[in-house]
């Protein structure tokens, strides 16, 4: 049984199909990339999935739970958490409370048992710390865990937001193009600690990402999108050879042409 | 302290000595982590080192085995690949014992094991022969080999000087002499632990006295975990101490105009007080007043923000640090003293005593320790501390230990009232076409006040004038462009501003301004990348490598004595993980 399941799941704004009919399966354990084209869907299927929207036909499954319709609050619940192409962290907030943040919705005791910071509240408040920490200990972050992240750069407030996401203990992890706007060492960086949140902490991941280099490197399955369509999946290689795939990008993006070729 | 060594003369009987004094009641170590102080007990230092040397021993570790080493002990993953990617060379190790298992999971060598395991082995070697960690540590001698310490290889390749007990340990009680250490005493280890200056701190220094050792979480937290612990005894190379006064230098900067004014005020405040000081005169009670004002404004307050409030010791020592630097601290009230000593002399053969600092010297020589000077004027020592010699080299031990004085390769002289100043290393003193004498070292040390200035290297031997090839400071120049709205991408192209080389042109003239006029820079070049270690143009201990950046800048060097205004580069920068990238600049020469 897959942990995600994607079933033939339909949505459009309006008169235009942002997703037409696309069925994906994650297995367990596994690094899931999409790619495609700019507009291809690859952002609204992760907006599907945390049930941000809700797709007019077809429907997501968790765990063989259906997702469709659920609050996304409840999404999170159940184990999954995303990181988003825009980096969405509170800007005056250090590191550490961004993170801590992260753990919120494990917290039980309330604004007054909090407030005081007695008995089950602190030993609440201690044990996420711990897990927070040990966060910052995996990211190596621990020389800017007290900074505003709004005075950070652009690689490493991406690290702190991925931190944010692993905080909420997720056993699916969606990244929105992890690896935008890096310089290569960062990106180095972000693929080897991916590669780390997958194998030591078994972490099933899917992500959005344009650095074909990257995606077929760390990736153990790649589904192709192409104007709301699912053109190709398969291993990275099976798909790199694809005709279809090639056909598709051809005149839109040489890069991804060349590249192929390449390898 | 001398009493102590009588029955307990080695590092595993002072171990087992504060254990059992101890035990759980004191701290030993502390390292952060996980965003706290994580606490080792005296008991629990000694619990590790039993059982993980017991595990050695189970595995096959004998006494005497040393050198050609057969057990490595690496932090992490990166450690570790180190060794791996010259595991054929090494044909002696046995075993790579790592302590961070992070990433570790992929590998499946059997020679690879986790320091736990091998404790786990030690306990199960206990089972089997109990007693036997006791009859182990009774066995060492005061006169055994503890620790082969590779000097930095500021002249050379590094060479292994092989210390005894006895080195180490009588080094540690006599310093302590004249610059006492107590068991309460913090000190915060953060400079690699290869280095004499380490070892001399956290095993002899620690062991003997029993104050605790901090470990930083990160490097780039150093300054902050000081400033938690906030040690009272502080040793450190000049790059440290240089580095903490161009941090005030560009924070004051930065400050609002009235700390600015503050800041401004009280400095001369203070190098007048320290001035007084250093030349034993009494002090006016106008300046006392001043200097109690200054300290209660701005000075207290600064000493915090660098975790220097509670030193009551603080030591600069392995090169030489310029003099005005050291004022900058005795003026804010640290004790800052200039230590002199290599690794040949297990660390310290010579120290400021309380009172009596100078800044051009390095002090008297510490207690049991002779000094006198060759007929070239080389520094020579004898001592209990001085080493066995240098491992498997007995060519060097020979020229090193000739007539049983320690040779420095430091030039020097004794001042009228007995401190000894160390010129420069004897083949480093260079010579002008026309005869003067200057020692580069000098001149650098003051290039290097500057807080634009990271590093520099001066020329000169068998040349007409003296030039410099410079490394701008890269956050400082960084925020200095900033502030003048001058866009920048690089550190190459930041250097390669013609107002960036205006800003060093001034720099450098204020320091010409304080030279002697046949030894001024008359002409400087702004490299296009930092001196780095990874490449070889600094020691670990961030000392230039003349002889390698002679040859690697080979080509700059010419060009500027040739009287070229552009030199082109065409370089090969090489990172860390291997990669290599091809770098093409234009640097302008600046005359002066």
């Amino acid at each position: 049984m897959p942990l995600l399941r994607i079933d033939d799941i339909h949505l459009s704004f309006g008169g235009v199909k942002a997703i037409n009919g696309v069925s994906i399966n994650v297995e367990r354990g596994s690094i899931h990339a999409i790619i495609g084209p700019n507009g291809a869907g690859k952002t609204s299927i992760f907006n599907c999935i945390s049930s941000v929207y809700k797709p007019q036909r077809g429907a997501v499954y968790f765990e063989d739970r259906k997702l469709t319709g659920m609050k996304p609050d409840h999404v999170t619940h159940l184990g999954i958490a995303r990181t988003f192409q825009n980096i969405a962290l509170f800007h005056h907030m250090t590191v550490l409370d961004n993170l801590m943040l992260g753990r919120h919705q494990f917290l039980k005791r309330g604004i007054l048992a909090g407030g005081i910071f007695l008995g089950p509240a602190r030993t609440e408040e201690i044990e996420n710390r711990k897990m927070v920490e040990d966060i910052i200990d995996f990211l190596e972050i621990e020389n800017i865990r007290k900074k505003p992240v709004g005075t950070l750069a652009y690689g490493l407030r991406k690290r702190v937001e991925l931190g944010r996401a692993l905080a909420l203990k997720p056993k699916l992890l969606l990244l929105d193009e992890p690896m935008a706007g890096m310089n290569l060492e960062e990106k180095e960086d972000m693929a080897r600690f991916i590669l780390d949140i997958n194998e030591e902490w078994g972490v099933t991941i899917l992500l959005i990402e344009h650095d074909l280099g990257v995606v077929m490197d760390i990736s153990h399955r790649v589904s192709v999108l192409d104007f709301g369509v699912k053109i190709s999946e398969g291993e990275p290689a099976e798909v790199a050879n694809d005709p279809r795939v090639i056909k598709a990008y051809i005149g839109e993006e040489d890069d991804f042409l060349r590249e192929m070729e390449a390898r | 302290m001398k009493e102590i060594l009588k029955t307990h003369d080695t590092f595993p009987k002072l171990l087992v000595r504060n254990a059992e004094t101890f035990g759980d009641r004191k701290v030993a170590m502390r390292e952060k982590e996980f965003g706290i102080w994580q606490e080792y007990s005296w008991k629990e230092y000694h619990d590790h080192v039993k059982y993980f040397s017991l595990g050695m021993v189970s595995l096959g570790l004998a006494a005497g085995d040393h050198s050609d080493a057969s057990f490595v002990l690496a932090e992490d993953q990166e450690q570790v690949d180190k060794i791996l990617d010259m595991k054929e060379q090494l044909p002696k190790v046995r075993y790579i014992i790592y302590s961070d298992p992070r990433g570790m999971r992929g590998y499946k060598q059997p020679f690879l094991l986790d320091f736990k395991e091998v404790e786990n082995f030690g306990r199960e070697l206990e089972q089997r022969d109990p007693g036997l960690f006791e009859k182990n540590v009774a066995r060492t001698n005061y006169e055994d080999l503890a620790f082969i310490c590779y000097t930095s290889g500021t002249t050379g390749f590094p060479k292994g000087a092989m210390l005894a007990f006895r080195n180490f340990l009588s080094m540690a009680a006599n310093l302590m002499e004249v610059d006492n250490k107590f068991g309460k005493d913090e000190f915060v280890s953060f400079l690699p632990l290869a280095w004499i200056g380490e070892q001399m701190m956290c095993l002899s220094s620690a062991l003997l006295t029993g104050f605790t050792v901090n470990f930083p979480e990160k490097p780039e937290t150093v300054q902050e975990n000081i400033r938690e612990i906030g040690p009272s005894i502080m040793f450190s190379p000049p790059r440290i101490w240089e580095n903490m006064t161009s941090t005030v230098q560009v924070k004051v900067m930065d400050a609002s105009a009235l700390k600015r004014r503050m800041y401004n005020w009280a400095l001369p405040v203070g190098y007048a007080y320290s001035d007084a000081v250093f030349r034993k005169e009494a002090i006016p009670p106008l300046l006392r007043l001043k200097q109690k004002l200054a300290y209660a404004l701005v000075f207290r307050a600064l000493k915090d923000r660098l975790g220097l409030l509670r030193i009551r010791s603080a030591s600069t020592g392995g090169a030489a640090l310029g003099p005005d630097v050291f004022k900058f601290f005795n003026a804010m009230g640290v004790n800052l003293k200039q230590i002199y000593g290599q690794t040949e002399i297990s660390g310290i053969s010579c120290i400021h005593r309380e009172g009596d600092i100078n800044f051009d010297s390095v002090g008297k020589p510490i207690p049991e320790t002779e000094i006198r000077l060759s007929d070239s004027g080389e520094i020579l020592s004898r001592s209990p501390s001085v080493f066995l010699g240098y491992y498997k080299n007995p060519e060097e031990t020979e020229k090193t230990l000739s007539d049983g004085w320690l040779h420095s390769g430091d030039a020097g002289y004794f001042t009228k009232d007995g401190h000894l100043v160390v010129i420069d290393r004897v083949k480093d003193v260079m010579h002008l076409n026309d005869g003067t004498r200057f020692s580069p070292q000098f001149i650098e040390n003051k290039l290097k006040f500057s807080p634009y200035i990271k590093e520099c290297v001066c020329l000169g031997n068998q040349r007409d004038f003296i030039a410099s090839m410079i490394c701008i400071d890269y956050p400082n120049v960084g925020k200095w462009a900033e502030s003048r709205r001058l866009s920048y991408t690089t550190y190459t192209d930041l250097a390669a501003k013609p107002e960036v080389l205006e800003l060093l042109a001034k720099e450098v003239e204020k320091v010409n301004a304080t030279l002697p006029e046949t030894t001024r820079v008359r002409k400087f070049v702004p490299l296009y990348k930092e001196l780095d270690a990874d490449d070889d143009e600094l020691t670990r201990t961030r000392k230039v490598r003349r002889a390698f950046v002679g040859e690697r800048y080979k080509h700059v060097i010419e060009g500027m004595y040739a009287g070229e205004e552009a030199i082109p580069i065409d370089a090969t920068i090489k990172y860390q993980d291997g990669k290599t990238s091809r770098l093409r600049t234009t640097l302008t020469v600046r005359n002066l």
